[in-house]
């Protein structure tokens, strides 16, 4: 990649809107994620007890069970919602600047 | 030339599991006929796959990334097969069966590095690399330091990891199908080489594929069949689990003991994967940043479906299994009292298949056991003979200037020199505590690849120099912080405390790793420090955009 082409890329409004929304939706979903499962870890770190709470009074299931097999369907939803959004806007825009410099490929 | 070789090394493989099963019978288990002959037909499978791929494989590229015509729902599949090692489908079940739900808390942690990886990784991954991670961290820096690092890093990470995959197979091919240690060694040995060598990342990925497809399966009908006794209700399963074991196994256990201890292991396990060179490789094998993407999407929810699953079926074996007069070790019972089972915890999930599905479906687990050690240990090797023959022969010995053709000879010979390798090691540490192996394989993988690979992609300022001694320290510092803890410093080598207090190092190395490269970037005041950082401006680009990216090669 040239330096004229470097210079035109970083000037293409698309390229300068992919790369601001991407950062910020990438950045925000990364520390949700972190603050879900450190939220998580610190809880059995300091006050293992809460996760032990059974769910109702004649219940052996705690607290504990849907709490972390909710943080494994999160994981997962957390990926399909950062792919759904990549396939349609950010391919979007991403080809919107392919086209603009395929010339010069 | 080719076919008669594979034709040979074929035989030679068979009659040697011919001898050994033969010779297995007088060992004090019994013969597993059907686990014998199920294996047998996956094994001819997997041999009829790698001959096909052999045929398909004709450059550096197709070697190492299949082509890069995978598409990315295959590439999930693909590295769901890698990463559900045997290890993490009897450990952590047979950790739910002893701990319960200590069980669960560990599966999080193995699942909640893949979303950092599609958020942060996997696009620029792809859109900067060719065949290996090195190549990203090497972009934009000086390639003979920086791919001198990553190639330790990749060798140091995979030969620990292979370590570990050699001696659990070996004892678990020795308990299921009644094979000697050395013999079940020597064999997964002998295919691994057979599928890379012949079949590269091709051949591979589809063993990977099949093998994630039978693991899924076989524990679905585990889980179900679990559930089913308890008219699928949870509350059941757990009620009957608690009566047998206590209701301890409903809340955290000593898994976590210390707030230090919860986030070092914490960050092993979310910037280790982000580290592992078997599985950055993974990425290279699709066409572009969207399949990579997809992958992701896809691998996540294998993952976290098949550790939901190891959670049910630890229950299962804890209302199935645990007390059980038929899995019960009645030799060690009398010399160490509870309930203890044949071949130890990690065999619950084994018994539960016995259970569940009789002689017949014991068979089938203990193949696909068997096949999953075998796809693990093979996307192993190829990472590592990449990382000596892309990394250290092609670009650090040869500068660049060597044909596709020759370095994909360098990297079959290296594959054969890490399968003899592996099967020593395997061997010579039958007897020894490899506890600490893996441990140590994920915070090397956090502490001196994650970092490099990391700031190269995102930090304008990141020079060779700083990256060279982070990485470095980063490395040192995982390894030394090992040595000194309680697992080698006091079991093994049976001091009386240990110098440094906690099992997992992560979070001091990665923290080193990440401040000496911050401080050694910052203060490179030379000429080439500056061109580095002029060249990330276009490397930013085509990270985000793919302009220039790799594509696939057409057949």
């Amino acid at each position: 990649m040239n330096k004229e082409m470097v210079e035109k890329i970083k000037n293409n409004p698309d390229y300068q809107e992919l790369v601001s929304k991407r950062s910020s939706f990438s950045i925000k979903l990364t520390i949700l994620m972190l603050i879900v499962y450190f939220a998580f870890i610190l809880t059995i770190a300091f006050d293992p007890s809460f996760l032990g709470t059974p769910l109702s009074g004649d219940s052996v299931t705690t607290v504990g069970i849907p709490v972390g097999i909710a943080i494994i369907f999160f994981a997962f939803v957390l990926t399909g919602i950062y792919t759904k959004r990549a396939n349609s806007e950010f391919d979007e825009l991403n080809n919107k600047i392919k086209e603009s410099v395929r010339e010069e490929i | 030339m080719i076919s008669r070789i594979f034709l040979l090394l074929i035989l030679g493989a068979v009659s040697l599991l011919a001898a050994a099963a033969i010779e297995g019978e007088a060992m004090q288990r019994e013969l597993n006929l059907s686990a014998i002959v199920m294996f047998v037909i996956f094994v001819g499978a997997t041999l009829v796959i790698t001959y096909w791929a052999a045929k398909r494989t004709k450059s550096a590229k197709d070697f190492y990334t299949a082509g890069g015509g995978i598409t990315g729902f295959q590439n999930g599949m693909a590295i769901a097969g890698d990463y559900m090692s045997a290890a993490s489908f009897l450990g952590i079940s047979g950790l739910v069966y002893l701990n319960g739900y200590d069980g669960l808390i560990y599966s999080i942690g193995f699942l909640v590095g893949w979303p950092i990886i599609l958020f942060m990784i996997a696009e620029p991954l792809r859109n900067l690399g060719k065949y290996t991670f090195a190549d990203v961290a090497s972009y934009r820096l000086r390639q003979t330091p920086i791919r001198i690092l990553a190639a330790s890093g990749s060798i140091a990470t995979v030969v620990l990891y292979l370590i570990a995959q050699m001696v659990g197979s070996g004892k678990l091919i020795q308990l299921l199908f009644g094979l000697e240690y050395e013999v079940a060694v020597i064999i997964v040995g002998i295919l691994m080489m057979l599928y890379v060598t012949f079949g590269g990342m091709l051949a591979t990925t589809w063993v990977q594929i099949i093998k994630a497809f039978l693991l899924l399966s076989g524990a679905t009908f585990m889980a179900v069949a679990v559930m089913a006794h308890y008219s699928f209700d949870f509350g059941q399963l757990f009620a009957h689990a608690t009566e047998l074991k206590g209701v301890e196994i409903m809340s955290p256990g000593g898994l976590i003991s210390d707030p230090v201890s919860a986030i070092s292991l914490a960050v092993a396990l979310i910037f280790g994967v982000a580290g592992l060179p078997h599985i950055l490789m993974r990425f290279f094998t699709v066409s572009d940043a969207k399949e990579a993407r997809k992958s992701v999407f896809y691998a996540t929810g294998f993952i976290g479906y098949f550790y939901i699953l190891t959670f049910i079926i630890g229950f299962g074996a804890i209302v199935m299994i645990f007390k059980n007069p038929e899995y019960l070790d009645v030799a060690k019972q009398a010399i160490d009292g509870g309930y203890p089972i044949f071949g130890g915890n990690n065999m619950a999930a084994i018994h539960l298949s016995h259970a569940v599905g009789g002689d017949f479906f014991l068979g089938f687990i203990s193949a696909v056991a068997f096949a999953t050690i075998l796809a693990v240990v093979s996307g192993l090797t190829l990472a590592g003979a990449s990382a000596i023959s892309h990394d250290l022969y092609a670009s650090v010995i040869k500068k660049g200037k060597v044909d596709s053709i020759t370095e994909m000879k360098v990297s079959k010979a290296a594959t054969v020199v890490l399968g003899v390798v592996a099967i020593i090691m395997g061997i010579l540490f039958e007897q020894q505590n490899i506890a600490f192996v893996v441990g140590l394989a994920f915070a090397i993988a956090a502490s001196a690849n994650f970092p490099i690979l990391f700031l190269s992609m995102y930090w304008r300022g990141l020079t060779t120099r700083g990256a060279v001694i982070g990485g470095g320290l980063g490395l040192a510092t995982a390894v030394i912080l090992v040595i000194l803890g309680p697992i080698v410093w006091v079991d093994i080598l049976e001091n009386e405390t240990a110098i440094f207090p906690y099992k997992y190092p992560a979070l001091f190395s990665i923290i080193v790793a990440f401040i000496a490269t911050y401080i050694f970037s910052v203060t490179d005041n030379s000429e080439g420090a500056k061109d580095e950082a002029e060249a990330f401006e276009a490397q930013y680009i085509r990270a985000q955009t793919g302009i220039g990216a790799e594509g696939a090669t057409e057949h």
